[in-house]
């Protein structure tokens, strides 16, 4: 483990801010703080950077436990949400100051920054001013001057809020491959799920001050260890009365079952080719259709479950008041703090191809 | 929540270096050159038996002039109110020819020492000055009267009113006054509901410095008020001088304690509502 | 879209022009005829007489004190100015708004009580007289406070001393402290900080407020003149003006006049920088603005 936090609590006032936290980050891994606002998420990031001192606990940095060493001294990059660039200094200037700082010699300095503009795409926007670049192009310099002094670590701190819906997407990869390319242990702070998917190879979900769950963006997707995780990744609808599906039954300590759109198949009722599973199926009206661009949103009503369901374009048409076949593949059972994935029963070892 | 009161907070992080050497300076500075020399004001008025002390404030003189502080300086505040407030509002919502030098002459009192300031409105305003020789015309002095006190206190405290509500209108969306356009109110009405009371706090703030202000100056009153004590238009910090120039600290200290406890509440006042104030704003 | 019908227009425009007019009355009557007023009965005697009065010996020896006067407020409350304003907005700590306020206090007491406050400190009562007696007689030498130059200083120093870092402190809050955390994370010292990041931030406010300080100090009258007795030797030039006025005889009313027009001259400028000043940070801040 590179970066490692064992049981820490942090506390603002009476708000518990973090809550015996504890993760371990691989070397050269790109790992997400994804949380809802108020999770705690920024508060570790700012704690690993020594921007905040933990109540308790530790925090390990390369095996060495760092809590009492100064921010400056800790090998980190550190880059704002806000950027924070040197409003009065140029690009050159910006990227240049942490190796001043170090006593770097002229030249070397010289030769490191122009690699990093080039590296982050700015070559020839050395002489500008913060105020003269756009968003994305400050964004790059924030990236470009936190990695100048070769930290070993680098914390971004919701390095996309501050940037255009359309812009955003582009740059994410771009940050993603960069980071990917200098192979630079990296944490970043976002509460956007698809940004974590998106970027990240690990994925730490807080909640509460609390971590909720520490895996790679699928094992997250695919195998939420807890009811927050697997309400917060991906959309998803609650229902109690799960048990009325074919397929499925309630057990009695079960609050009930968390069910995603990508989890519930229709079929036409007149269509051939589902008749080996039509006894699985269980009825449902259309009740809304809605257009969503790459694919088309059901609502319909099983048994009184109010479902949702995704349909390809390609498809055929689905009509509102049409009656059709449900088939639900899979569901996510909650009680408690508990969570777990119940296959569809009838399913269960048969071949089951989308159709 | 039993537990929670035995939290050890850790140390606060401060990234930023020199905390604990500007705030060092900072209190030293602050308390060998303002508190301490203040505070020797104090200690030397504690020396006073309370009756004495009673006796040498409430001695007719004093009480005197701090009723013609106090009133001037409370019409002057008022006055700076309203002048202040329809100031502000030409300045911050019209657009006309020479508006940046009105803008700029605003702070002509700040600038100019006022004992210039004193005998300049002094002179204006006694009966062969311009437009002194007009009001005695008419039958009204100026220049040695309360009036003339009143008019040098509007003249040192116009721009605490003007600076106080002047930025807080150039904030006001004006989406809010066509919003409350379209829901019908009338013009008058929109003011009075919409506008001033988003304002008020401000103009009370601009208000309490003037009146500070006015309640002790002293170089820009003590010519055109002409220290009459017949008249009573001796002001709080004449007579404070006068004591001093007959060695009379006792009552010097005295009636000197009195006026900063006076300015005092008032600074703590103006304080509590830009506190206040400033929170409303967060928590939108 | 157009949401006033003509009649209210109209109307609108109507309390504009009587709002504009009231406006510029009042500040033609009030802060415009007293400058106009200072420069007449200042040349009423003509020009000759004009620089005779600017050039008599008391003039020039409270030319002198108060250029001492100012040269030393200026210094310290510049020097407290920035480390005031720097511990102000760069850190929390408890007690922030109480030393903030207490920065104030000179701004809202009258400024005689300045003065007494220095008489009661240093003078014949003062619990440090007696200290400095000693160090008098210890080293042989002959300090003296009130009513003479050191005092005249100190309460210069005293009512001129918020006036730097009341234009700073809101310029830093709006800037923020983020710039200086990314430096001081790189590993910069507080020098660094300041003199590369900090201080261009700052720099134009920071001129403004010695610029305001240097005004307030050359005119600063009613602290002085409970500490400053001796005419042609502690007299600044507000107490000369005083001098001169009360003195009574036309000629030297207008002498004081002379001299409160250099006194206008200054001020005049100072108004003049504050508005090329205020001018550059709104152009700026639309610029930043537009820039994002």
């Amino acid at each position: 483990m590179y970066v490692e936090i064992k049981n820490i609590n942090k506390h603002y006032g009476n708000f518990k801010a973090t809550d015996n936290a504890s993760f371990g980050i691989e070397k050269g891994k790109l790992v997400a703080l994804l949380g809802p606002s108020g999770s705690g998420k920024t508060t570790i990031l700012r704690m690993i950077a020594g921007l905040e001192n933990p109540d308790e606990g530790e925090i390990l940095i390369d095996g060495k436990v760092v809590n009492n060493i100064p921010a400056s001294k800790r090998g980190i990059g550190f880059v704002f949400q806000s950027y924070a660039l040197f409003r009065y200094m140029t690009v050159y200037d910006n990227v240049a100051f942490g190796l001043e700082i170090q006593k770097v010699p002229k030249d070397k300095i010289r030769e490191r920054v122009l690699e990093l503009i080039e590296l982050v795409g700015l070559k020839g926007m050395e002489k500008r001013y913060p105020n003269q670049l756009s968003g994305g192009q400050r964004q790059r310099v924030a990236f470009a001057r936190a990695l100048a002094p070769n930290p070993t670590l680098l914390l971004l701190d919701e390095p996309f809020a501050a940037i255009d819906a359309k812009v955003r997407a582009e740059l994410r990869t771009w940050l993603a491959d960069m980071i990917h390319k200098v192979g630079i242990t990296s944490i970043f702070v976002t509460h956007d799920q698809d940004e974590a998917v998106d970027v990240a190879d690990d994925i730490i979900v807080t909640n509460k001050g609390r971590i909720e769950q520490h895996g790679t963006p699928r094992e997250i997707y695919e195998s939420p260890k807890t009811p927050f995780v697997a309400e917060f990744i991906g959309t998803s609808a609650k229902y109690e009365n799960f048990g009325v599906l074919k397929g499925f039954s309630k057990e009695e300590k079960v609050h009930g079952a968390l069910i995603r759109p990508e989890f519930v198949e229709v079929f036409k009722a007149d269509n051939a080719n589902i008749e080996p599973y039509l006894k699985y199926a269980d009825d449902g009206v259309v009740e809304s259709v809605t257009f969503r661009g790459n694919s088309v949103e059901l609502g319909i009503d099983v048994k009184g479950l109010k479902l949702t369901a995704l349909r390809s374009l390609e498809r055929r048409k689905i009509e509102v008041g049409e009656k059709v076949k449900v088939l639900v593949y899979r569901l996510y059972t909650y009680d408690g703090d508990q969570v777990k994935i119940i296959e569809n029963a009838e399913l269960a070892g048969k071949e089951t191809v989308k159709l | 929540m039993a537990d929670t009161k035995r939290i050890k907070h850790a140390k606060q992080v401060r990234v930023i270096p020199g905390f604990g050497l500007t705030l060092g300076i900072t209190i030293a500075m602050l308390s060998l050159l303002i508190i301490i020399p203040l505070a020797s004001v104090l200690l030397y008025s504690f020396q006073l038996n309370p009756s004495e002390f009673w006796k040498l404030i409430t001695a007719q003189n004093v009480i005197n002039a701090f009723k013609a502080s106090i009133i001037c300086a409370l019409i002057a505040a008022l006055i700076n109110s309203v002048f202040g407030l329809i100031l502000a509002w030409v300045l911050v919502k019209y657009e006309f020819p020479g508006k940046r030098l009105l803008d700029g002459l605003i702070e002509l009192p700040f600038a100019l020492p006022t004992a210039v300031a004193g005998i300049t409105l002094s002179k204006m305003y006694s009966n062969t000055g311009f437009p002194g020789s007009f009001f005695s015309s008419i039958g009204i002095d100026i220049s040695y009267t309360h009036i003339g006190i009143v008019i040098a206190l509007i003249f040192i405290g116009i721009p605490f009113t003007v600076r106080a509500v002047q930025p807080v209108l150039e904030k006001l969306d004006g989406q809010y006054e066509e919003a409350a356009y379209i829901l019908g109110a009338s013009r008058t009405k929109t003011f009075f509901k919409v506008i001033f009371p988003e304002l008020f706090p401000s103009l009370l703030t601009g208000f309490g410095l003037a009146l500070a202000r006015g309640i002790g100056e002293y170089g820009s009153v003590i010519y055109i008020s002409g220290n009459s004590a017949k008249n009573g238009t001796q002001v709080v910090s004449y007579v404070i001088m006068q004591k001093l120039e007959r060695m009379d600290y006792a009552s010097a200290t005295a009636i000197a304690l009195v006026l900063l406890i006076i300015s005092f509440l008032l600074l703590f006042a103006v304080n509590i509502i830009q506190i206040r104030r400033s929170r409303r704003i967060s928590v939108r | 879209m157009e949401i006033f019908d003509e009649k209210q227009l109209k109307a609108k425009k109507r309390t504009k022009y009587i709002l504009i007019t009231i406006s510029a009355l009042f500040l033609i009557f009030m802060l415009v005829l007293p400058l106009i007023s200072v420069i007449v009965n200042s040349l009423r005697e003509g020009i000759a007489f004009y620089f005779e009065a600017l050039s008599t010996q008391y003039v020039t020896s409270a030319l002198v004190v108060t250029l001492i006067a100012t040269l030393f407020a200026v210094g310290v409350n510049t020097f407290f100015g920035i480390v005031a304003s720097w511990v102000l907005t760069r850190f929390e700590f408890k007690g922030k708004n109480v030393l903030s306020t207490l920065i104030d206090i000179p701004f809202s007491i009258s400024p005689v009580i300045a003065g007494l406050a220095f008489i009661m400190t240093f003078g014949r009562l003062g619990w440090a007289s007696p200290i400095i007696e000693w160090i008098n007689e210890t080293l042989g030498t002959d300090i003296q406070i009130v009513f003479a130059i050191p005092g005249v200083v100190l309460a210069t120093i005293f009512v001129t001393f918020p006036f730097v870092s009341r234009e700073i402190v809101p310029v830093l809050n709006t800037v923020g402290h983020d710039e200086e955390e990314a430096a001081a994370l790189m590993g910069a010292g507080g020098f660094k900080i300041f003199r590369k990041i900090t201080f261009p931030h700052i720099k134009w406010a920071l001129l403004y407020g010695v610029i305001l300080c240097t005004a307030r100090a050359l005119g600063e009258f009613g602290a002085v003149h409970a500490l400053s007795k001796a005419r042609g030797k502690t007299f600044t030039l507000p107490l000369e003006i005083d001098a001169l006025y009360m003195s009574g005889s036309a000629d030297s009313i207008t002498a004081s006049f002379a001299v409160s027009s250099l006194l206008v001259f200054i001020a005049v400028i100072v108004l003049v920088f504050r508005n090329v000043f205020e001018y550059r940070t709104k152009n700026k801040s639309k610029k930043v603005k537009s820039g994002e």
